[in-house]
């Protein structure tokens, strides 16, 4: 199972009843596919940074799911198929993720094994300086 | 060795450079208080922003973030002006690029 962050912008002519039946949609989607829901987020109604089908403002809606690649498949099929979503974007988060991790328990490491190391790192350059 | 140490303060502060400008020192009489001579241009920071404020993932939604990073006309900005290392520049691409599909930033401004 990967994640992924599934963002689509909306019309932002599109009633509020509207909205909410894409939305329910799309979880139908992501459940049928056999993916997992994480976090649904209506960022809302945001200006955009240039035209897009004539709109110069969208509604932003974020899905964050766990799935396989083939949910994602079928999510964006959905969405070009619906007149209503002006763009969307999927992005595979989850190798990010456990960089990031990564770099926080190194950091982590780094605290605690080295409290304050700076007069052995101040010794190291005046070596080479004199070499 | 000489030449560089030379250069160094000549280059860095043309206002009076406080310690050895004594070649460069007459033309503006001396060094005396002229104690600030980094002062006429501004010495912008060289720690990466990233890596200063321990931000591991660069999200692209982050639109205030994403947005210093790129020029007035919407162009990515090198490195060399905002100090950001090439690890996080690497990953800074990546999400000013994603945040320019969704129209979060815009490809091109200002014309």
């Amino acid at each position: 199972m990967r994640k992924y962050e599934l963002i689509f912008i909306v019309r932002p002519d599109v009633p509020e009843e509207e909205l909410g039946k894409i939305i329910t949609q799309m979880e139908g989607v992501v459940a049928g596919h056999g993916g997992k829901i994480e976090k649904i987020e209506k960022i809302g109604r945001r200006r955009l940074a240039y035209r897009v089908q004539r709109q110069r403002e969208g509604i932003y809606v974020l899905f964050v799911v766990e799935g396989t690649g083939d949910t994602v498949k079928e999510f964006e099929r959905r969405l070009k198929v619906n007149d209503l979503v002006m763009k969307y974007l999927s992005v595979r988060v989850d190798e990010e993720l456990k960089r990031a991790e990564k770099a926080k328990a190194w950091r982590a490491e780094q605290a605690t094994r080295k409290p304050r190391p700076r007069p052995s790192s101040g010794e190291a350059p005046a070596i080479e300086v004199a070499t | 060795m000489a030449t560089p140490t030379s250069s160094g303060p000549s280059g860095g502060g043309q206002g009076g450079g406080a310690g050895r400008g004594s070649d460069r020192g007459p033309r503006k009489g001396g060094a005396g208080p002229g104690g600030g001579g980094r002062k006429q241009y501004f010495r912008r920071r060289k720690v990466c922003k990233f890596c200063d404020e321990k931000i591991d993932v660069i999200d692209f939604k982050d639109v205030r973030l994403v947005s210093q990073f790129i020029s007035d006309r919407g162009k990515i900005l090198p490195r060399r002006l905002t100090g950001t290392c090439s690890p996080h520049q690497r990953l800074l691409t990546v999400a000013i690029k994603r945040a320019r599909n969704l129209a979060f930033i815009p490809f091109a401004s200002g014309f």
